[in-house]
C-alpha cells in the first residue's frame, strides 16, 4: 500500500469540460544559471529536454521542463523518480550556485479536458487566451490563489496550484465547467 | 385608459401569450413584452408610490433610465427588489409586486406626507434631526429607518449562480443601435478583434422605431443584415442584454450580462460579469429624453414622448387614448403621428416655441392636428390619473387659458446624450448651446496607458441626433473605409431650452413641478437650496437628494442643475454636472460577488491532516486562510474542557501539534549566512550544521515581525521557520531583499513550506513513541536538544527537529506531505500504549504561556520591539548591520520608559480579561486616566490550576511583586502582582530529559 | 486598474497579479547614519502629481521585482524595467522628457 495521496485523491466532476485531479507529480524547483552549461546538461539528463525559452514547457512524455522566471525552473517526472532526479541535479550542478527543492507533495495537479477547456479557465484567470502561444506555460492566479496551466494536449489544459488549496481550486473548476454556462454558446 | 392595441408591435409575438402577476392580480401579456409594456397593456398605469410623498407612481421611460417603475420581482430564493419594469423582459410565471406603500398601492397611509409636503423641504433630514440630541438615537432614527429604503429586503439565500469571466479586445463598441451596427461594421472588416454590446435584448436602437430609411430600405431591415453580417465576421463578438457598467483604468470595462434573468431557473448562471480589457472603446450608448417640469408633471399618464412612441410601435401598447404632447423641440411631433398612425387621438400640441414651422409640424397640421405655438402646461388635472391639462402661455406667470381633457401626456424637453461611460474615467464634457446638452468633449477624452484617448463617443452619444450624420460619425470613428451607410430622415428645427414651464411660474406651481420623481425632488426644492447657500451641484445634489435614486438622475439631472444655475443667476456649463460615476445602472451583488460564495467563497487552506480532525471533532480557529483545530471535542464535551485535557494529557503523557501549516524556506548558496545575518537580530552564519537556533526578524522600522526556528541544513542551506501566517510574507520580505537591494549576493530561495507535513510529538512519552516507530535513534545521548536529524522513521521518509514550544520534551517530525495522514495515523496507532492524544492550537497556546514563550500577534502587534520582550539574549551585538537595527537605536526605542514583558498572577487566582490596561496616577492631556501597562496574553493554566498571564509594563522587570489594577467592566478592578513570565518549570528540566 | 507590462518575464499583466510595492529607487540608510538620512529613507515619501517611479511585484507570475514609471494623474504608463537598476533607464528618461517637457527628472 502507497501511503502517498494526492490532495484530492483524484476526485473529478463532469461539466461541459471534464475536470479533473490527476494525483501525484514529481516536481522540482530548480534555481540557476538558465544559461550555463552545466544547467543544459543537468536538465537534459533529467527531463531529456532543453532548457526551456522565457514562458515555454519543453514536454517529453511524462516528463517537462518549464520556465517559472528568469532563475527558475520546474522540473517535471513521475512522482517515484523525484527524490532521485533531485540528488542527481544536485550532483549535476555541483559547483555552481543552484537550488533544487522536491516540491512534489506540495502540488496538486489538475486536468481540464474538452472543446471549450478555454473557458472554464476563462472565468478564472485574467490571461488573454488568444495571445497565449502553443506550448506556453502561464503562471497567473485562479480567482484568489496561484497557479500555472499550459496546453497540454489538444483541448487539454494542466493547471498546478499549491496543494493546500486543492479542494478550493478543484470548488472553481467545478462550478465554472456546470452545463449551460458555456461562454460562447454556439 | 392604456390598452394592447389590435395591432402593430413589432416586438411581441402575439402567439405566444404569457401569464404573469401584479400585486396578486393575474394578467396576460405576450413574449417580448417588458413588464412595462405588459402592465400598461393590461391598464395598469399606476406601479408605485414616491419614496418621501409616497405620491402615485406611473411609467415615466421605456428605458434604463426609468426611476419610478420599480418593483418586487419573483419570491423566496428568486426575489429581488427593484427590478425596474422598463428593462426586465417579461417571463411565464412572474411575480410582481409594487413597492413603498401599506396596505396598499391604491390607498396607502403614508401618502399623509404628502399633505404635509410644506413642511418636509430639501434639507428637511439635517434641519430637522438635529435637536435635541438623545432624540436622534431613541426617536427619529427609528422612525427613519421603518420608512427608509425602497423595496423589501431579499430573505431568503439566493437560488441563483453568478460567474465572472475574462475577456480582452481591441475595440469594444457599446450600444447596439444603428451608430453601434455601422461602427461595428466597419471596424470588424479591418480584422480587428471587436465586441459589440447591447443592453437590451434587441439590435436597431431608436431608429427602428423612429421609422428612419437606411441605404433605401427600412431601418428595421437594415439592422436586420447590419446584425447578420457582424455575426459572420469571425473576429467580431455580439452580445445582447448586456450592459456596460462601468470604465476604469487603462481599458478595463465592466460588463453585465443578464444571462437568465428572462429565464428563471433554467439552470443558466443568472447574471455574468465580463471583466474586459478593451483596447479602445467607442460608445455608441444614445440619448435620453428630458422631461419638462410643469405643475403635475409627476402624475400617472405624464410620460416622455419618445417613450409613448416606444410603446406604441414595440409593443402595441397604447398609454391612452387622448394623448396632449408637449414639447420644446421637433421629435416629439414624431410621437404625435405615431399615436396618429395607430388610430389613436391627440388633441394638441403644446409647443413652448414662439414658432413651429419646421417639416415635422408642417406634417401634424397636414394631418390636422392644432399646433398651439408658444404656450405651455399650467397644471396637469387628476391624482393617480391624467385627466386633463391646462394651457398657459410658455412666458407667462400660469394663467390657465383653457383646459384640455386626456388621459396621457407625452412630454419632451430635448435630449441628454449618454455620456456616462465617456465621463467614468476622466473624459471631459462641452454645454451644446444650441440643442442644450452636454456632449463629449472630443478634444479632452479619457486617456490609456499609452497616453492617447481611450474612448469614442459616437452618434446621439456625441451630441449628433439626426440619423444621417450618426452613421457617418460612426463609420469614420470606426475607421471605416469607403462611405458611410445613407440614411433619410427628417430635418429637424432648432429647438428652444426650457427648464420650467411657464418660464415665470410662481411658488405654488413651482412646488408641483418635479424633477426626481423617485425621490420627490421638485423645483422649488433646488431653489431652496440656493436660497440657503448651497452653490456647488455636487453640494446640492446631497442636500436635496436629486439625482440619488436608483435611476441616478438619468432624467432629472440637467432639468435640476439648470434650475440651480437659473436660481445662482450663472450659465449651465459654470454650474456643470455631478460626477457620473459607475454602474450606469445598478448591477446585482450576486454578479459583484462571482464564483465566491459558499465552500469558494474565500480560499480555505488545508493541512493534508485536515480529513482526521473533520472527523475528530475539531473545533476550528481559522489562521490566516488555514483552518487549525482549536481543540478536539468529545462527546458531550466543552471547549474549555477539551483544551485542559489535552495540556494535561501532553504534560502527563504524549500529545500530537498538527504543526504543517508552520511556514518552510529554503535559503541556499555562498551568501545565504551574510544574508540571514542581515535578516534575522542574531547570528545565523555560524550556526553549525545539523542544529537549530530560535531567531527574530524585524521590519526596518524595528519592530518585531516574525519568529521562528532556523535550521542549518548544509554548508551553504538553511532551512527557516516561520509563523503560520507568515510564511508567504517573510518569502516575499527576503526575495524584495534579495532582488531589490543585494542583487549580486548570490542566494536563492524556495518556500518548500507545504512540502512537508510537521507534527510536533510532545510529553514525556515523546520518545517512547518515535522509538517504537522505530528507525532513527532519538536517545538523549545521540540526539540532544536544538538538533536535527534525517532518516526514516516507521517507514516514512521524515526529518526530526528536536525543539520544543511547550516545554515538555518534543520532537518536530516532517515527512512528505503526501505521506502526511499516514504519518499521523501512524503516530496515533503506536501511541495508544503510551497515552497518545491530538492537540489544538489553545493547548499550544497555553503551554507555551506557562513557559513564559511569546507569540508573534498576541505580544508583538507592530509596535513592539525584541527589547521590549525581553529578548535581547536573541540580539547579536557582533552584528555591524541586520534589518531594524538603525531603527531600534533612535532615541525612543532605547528608552527606559518602554513597557517590558511581564508575568501577571491575580491575586484571586482568576483570569484578568485580554487587553486588559494597568491604570497609573493622573490622568493625560484628554483628561483619561494614565495607563502605565496592558495585558497580551491571558489564560486559565490547568497545570498550574489559576488564572496565568503576561502583558507589557513600565519598568516592569524591575518592578517584580508589586501589584497592579486592572480596571475591567462594571466598574470592578482586577488586581495582579508583577511575577516573572515562565511560570512553570523555569529551569527547563523537563523539556531536557 | 492598471496593466504593467513585466519585463522580467514579458506578461501583460492587469493589477490583480500584481503586489504594489512603493515608490522606487530608494537608498537605504543603516546604522551609522543620521537621524535625517534615516528618517528620509524610512519615512519621507514623493507623492508626484506627474512622473512617479514604482516598485511592483509580478506576484502572481514569475514572482519578480520591477520598476515602473508612469503618470500619478493620467495613469500613463511610460515604461517598466528591471528591479536591479540604480536609475531609470537613459532612453526611458529621455521619453518621458519628450511627453512631459516641464519634468523635473527623476532624483
Amino acid at each position: 500500500m502507497s501511503k502517498a495521496v494526492s490532495a484530492l485523491e483524484g476526485v473529478s466532476h463532469n461539466g461541459f469540460v471534464a475536470v479533473a485531479e490527476a494525483g501525484l507529480r514529481g516536481m522540482i524547483t530548480l534555481r540557476g544559471d538558465l544559461a550555463s552549461a552545466k544547467m543544459k546538461k543537468a536538465v537534459k539528463a533529467a527531463t531529456g529536454t532543453a532548457v526551456p525559452a522565457r514562458r515555454r514547457i519543453e514536454l517529453n512524455g511524462d516528463k517537462a521542463a518549464a520556465w517559472m522566471s528568469p532563475d527558475e525552473l520546474l522540473i517535471l517526472v513521475p512522482y517515484a523518480d523525484a527524490v532521485a532526479t533531485v540528488a542527481a541535479l544536485e550532483a549535476a550542478l555541483a559547483g555552481e550556485h543552484h537550488l533544487a527543492a522536491d516540491v512534489s507533495d506540495a502540488r496538486a495537479v489538475f486536468t481540464v479536458k474538452g472543446a471549450r477547456a478555454q473557458e472554464a479557465l476563462m472565468k478564472l484567470c485574467p490571461v488573454d487566451f488568444n495571445t497565449l502561444a502553443e506550448g506556453e506555460i502561464r503562471r497567473t492566479r485562479a480567482a484568489q490563489v496561484a497557479c500555472a496551466f499550459w496546453k497540454s494536449a489538444e483541448d487539454e489544459f494542466t493547471l498546478v496550484s499549491f496543494r493546500s488549496v486543492a479542494g478550493y481550486v478543484m470548488g472553481l473548476l467545478d462550478v465554472s465547467a456546470r452545463p449551460g454556462s458555456e461562454l460562447f454558446p454556439a | 385608459m392604456s390598452t394592447r392595441l389590435q395591432k402593430g408591435g413589432r416586438l411581441i409575438d402575439r402567439t405566444k401569450p404569457l401569464s404573469f402577476s401584479f400585486n396578486g392580480k393575474r394578467m396576460r401579456g405576450f413574449a417580448g413584452d417588458t413588464l412595462a409594456s405588459a402592465l400598461l397593456g393590461q391598464d395598469q398605469m399606476m406601479v408605485g408610490r414616491s419614496f418621501k410623498y409616497h405620491r402615485p407612481r406611473g411609467v415615466i421611460a421605456s428605458g434604463a433610465e426609468e426611476p419610478n417603475g420599480l418593483v418586487g420581482l419573483g419570491q423566496g430564493g428568486r426575489f429581488e427588489p427593484n427590478q425596474r419594469l422598463t428593462t426586465t423582459e417579461l417571463f411565464e410565471g412572474a411575480e410582481t409586486a409594487s413597492q413603498n406603500h401599506w396596505p396598499s398601492l391604491e390607498f396607502d397611509v403614508g401618502a399623509i406626507n404628502d399633505r404635509f409636503a410644506r413642511f418636509l423641504p430639501g434639507g428637511f433630514y439635517y434641519k430637522t434631526f438635529m435637536f435635541p440630541r438623545f432624540a436622534w438615537k431613541h426617536v427619529f432614527e427609528p422612525v427613519i429607518r421603518q420608512s427608509a429604503g425602497l423595496g423589501r429586503v431579499p430573505q431568503n439565500r439566493d437560488e441563483d449562480r453568478y460567474e465572472y469571466a475574462y475577456a480582452f479586445a481591441d475595440l469594444v463598441i457599446v450600444g447596439g443601435g444603428i451608430a453601434g451596427l455601422a461602427a461595428a461594421l466597419a471596424a470588424g472588416r479591418q480584422g480587428k478583434r471587436v465586441w459589440l454590446i447591447e443592453q437590451s435584448a434587441h439590435w436597431g436602437g431608436r431608429a427602428v422605431v423612429d421609422a428612419v430609411q437606411i441605404e433605401g430600405t427600412e431601418a428595421s431591415d437594415w439592422v436586420k443584415d447590419a446584425v447578420e453580417a457582424i455575426e459572420g465576421m469571425e473576429n467580431v463578438t455580439l452580445r445582447t442584454r448586456t450592459m456596460a457598467s462601468g470604465l476604469y483604468d487603462h481599458g478595463y470595462l465592466l460588463m453585465y450580462e443578464r444571462i437568465a434573468d428572462h429565464t428563471p431557473g433554467d439552470g443558466r448562471p443568472r447574471h455574468r460579469l465580463w471583466r474586459m480589457r478593451a483596447g479602445h472603446v467607442i460608445t455608441a450608448t444614445g440619448a435620453i429624453e428630458r422631461p419638462l417640469s410643469f405643475a403635475g408633471n409627476d402624475i400617472p399618464g405624464v410620460m416622455l414622448a419618445s417613450a409613448v412612441r416606444d410603446y406604441v410601435v414595440n409593443w402595441a401598447v397604447s398609454p391612452g387614448d387622448r394623448t396632449v404632447i408637449v414639447t420644446n423641440n421637433d421629435d416629439a411631433y414624431r410621437t404625435a403621428l405615431a399615436l396618429l398612425d395607430a388610430g389613436l387621438v391627440v388633441p394638441a400640441i403644446i409647443d413652448a416655441r414662439p414658432e413651429a414651422k419646421g417639416p415635422l409640424p408642417e406634417a401634424a397640421r397636414a394631418r390636422g392636428l392644432r399646433v398651439v405655438e408658444g404656450h405651455g402646461i399650467a397644471k396637469v388635472k387628476g391624482s393617480k390619473r391624467v385627466t386633463g391639462v391646462s394651457l398657459c402661455v410658455q412666458a407667462g406667470e400660469g394663467a390657465e387659458l383653457e383646459t384640455i381633457s386626456c388621459d396621457a401626456v407625452a412630454m419632451s424637453g430635448g435630449w441628454s446624450p449618454v455620456v456616462h461611460l465617456w465621463s467614468h474615467c476622466g473624459g471631459k464634457l462641452i454645454w451644446d448651446e444650441a440643442q442644450a446638452m452636454f456632449r463629449p468633449d472630443a478634444k479632452r477624452p479619457a486617456t490609456g496607458a499609452d497616453g492617447a484617448a481611450m474612448v469614442t463617443a459616437i452618434g446621439s452619444a456625441n451630441g449628433i441626433l439626426n440619423a444621417h450624420e450618426v452613421l457617418a460619425d460612426a463609420h469614420s470613428a470606426a475607421g471605416g473605409k469607403g462611405a458611410a451607410p445613407g440614411a433619410v430622415c427628417g430635418e429637424d428645427a432648432p429647438m428652444m431650452p426650457v427648464w420650467i414651464m411657464p418660464q415665470g411660474a410662481g411658488p405654488a406651481l413651482r412646488m408641483k413641478m418635479w424633477l426626481d420623481p423617485q425621490n420627490d425632488v421638485k423645483v422649488s426644492d433646488v431653489q431652496l437650496a440656493a436660497r440657503e447657500g448651497y452653490e456647488s451641484v455636487e453640494h446640492t445634489k446631497r442636500y436635496t437628494t436629486l439625482g440619488m435614486a436608483t435611476d441616478q438622475g438619468k432624467i432629472s439631472n440637467i432639468n435640476g442643475l439648470a434650475v440651480l444655475s437659473d436660481a445662482l443667476n450663472r450659465g449651465i456649463p459654470e454650474t456643470g454636472t455631478t460626477t457620473f460615476r459607475p454602474p450606469y445602472t445598478p448591477i446585482s451583488m450576486g454578479a459583484i460577488a462571482g464564483e465566491a460564495r459558499g465552500e469558494i467563497f474565500q480560499p480555505l487552506r488545508k493541512t493534508p491532516m485536515h480529513g482526521w480532525h473533520e472527523t475528530h471533532g475539531a473545533h476550528w480557529e481559522p489562521v490566516g486562510q488555514w483552518r487549525r483545530a482549536y481543540c478536539y471535542l468529545r462527546h458531550g464535551e466543552g471547549v474549555h474542557d477539551a483544551v485542559n485535557r489535552e495540556i494535561r494529557n501532553t504534560r502527563n503523557a504524549v500529545g500530537l501539534l498538527d504543526a504543517s501549516t508552520l511556514g518552510k524556506i529554503i535559503v541556499k548558496g555562498p551568501d545565504a549566512g551574510r544574508f540571514l545575518d542581515m535578516l534575522y537580530t542574531n547570528m545565523m552564519s555560524t550556526l553549525p550544521v545539523g542544529k537549530c537556533r530560535y531567531g527574530l526578524m524585524c521590519s526596518e522600522n524595528g519592530f518585531l515581525s516574525d519568529d521562528g526556528v532556523v535550521v542549518r541544513l548544509t554548508e551553504d542551506s538553511w532551512l527557516c521557520h516561520t509563523t503560520t501566517g507568515g510564511a508567504e510574507r517573510i518569502h516575499g520580505w527576503m526575495e524584495d531583499w534579495l532582488q531589490c537591494e543585494w542583487w549580486d549576493w548570490k542566494v536563492y530561495t524556495a518556500n518548500v513550506t507545504e512540502e512537508y507535513a510537521q507534527v510536533a510529538i510532545a510529553g514525556p512519552n515523546a520518545r517512547k513513541l518515535l522509538e517504537k516507530l522505530g528507525g532513527m535513534d532519538v536517545s538523549r545521548e545521540a540526539f540532544p536538544a536544538m538538533e536535527w536529524r534525517e532518516g526514516t522513521l516507521g517507514g516514512f521518509r521524515a526529518r526530526i527537529y528536536r525543539i520544543s514550544f511547550s516545554g515538555e520534551l518534543s520532537y518536530e517530525v516532517a515527512v512528505p506531505a503526501s505521506e502526511g495522514r499516514a504519518f499521523w495515523d501512524a503516530l496515533l496507532a503506536a501511541g495508544e500504549e503510551f497515552g497518545v492524544m491530538p492537540y489544538g492550537t489553545e493547548a499550544m497556546h497555553i503551554m507555551r504561556a506557562e513557559k513564559g514563550f511569546i507569540m508573534i500577534g498576541d505580544e508583538t502587534d507592530g509596535t513592539v520591539i525584541p527589547q521590549d520582550l525581553n529578548l535581547g539574549w536573541a540580539i547579536s551585538k557582533k552584528k555591524p548591520d541586520y534589518l531594524g537595527k538603525r531603527a531600534q537605536e533612535r532615541s525612543f526605542m532605547a528608552s527606559p520608559d518602554r513597557w517590558k514583558l511581564v508575568g501577571l498572577e491575580t491575586l484571586d487566582g482568576g483570569v484578568i480579561p485580554d487587553g486588559a490596561y494597568a491604570v497609573a496616577e493622573g490622568v493625560n492631556a484628554n483628561g483619561q486616566r494614565n495607563t502605565q501597562g496592558r495585558v497580551t496574553s491571558t489564560y486559565f493554566s490547568p497545570t498550574l490550576g489559576k488564572g496565568i498571564a503576561m502583558g507589557l509594563v513600565r519598568h516592569g522587570p524591575d518592578r517584580m511583586g508589586e501589584v497592579l489594577d486592572f480596571p475591567v467592566d462594571d466598574g470592578k478592578v482586577v488586581k495582579a502582582r508583577i511575577v516573572d513570565p515562565v511560570f512553570y518549570d523555569k529551569e527547563g528540566e523537563k523539556q531536557n530529559v | 486598474m492598471l496593466t504593467l507590462e513585466c519585463p522580467c518575464c514579458g506578461v501583460k499583466a492587469e493589477e490583480t497579479e500584481l503586489q504594489a510595492g512603493g515608490e522606487a529607487h530608494l537608498k537605504r540608510y543603516g546604522p551609522g547614519s543620521s537621524d535625517e538620512e534615516f528618517d528620509g529613507y524610512m519615512f519621507s515619501r514623493k507623492n508626484p502629481r506627474g512622473v512617479h517611479f514604482e516598485r511592483w511585484r509580478h506576484a502572481y507570475g514569475c514572482g519578480k521585482w520591477f520598476l515602473a514609471a508612469r503618470c500619478t494623474a493620467t495613469l500613463e504608463v511610460f515604461g517598466t524595467y528591471p528591479a536591479q537598476s540604480k536609475e531609470p533607464p537613459a532612453e526611458l528618461q529621455a521619453k518621458i522628457k519628450a511627453k512631459r517637457p516641464g519634468w523635473e527628472g527623476w532624483k
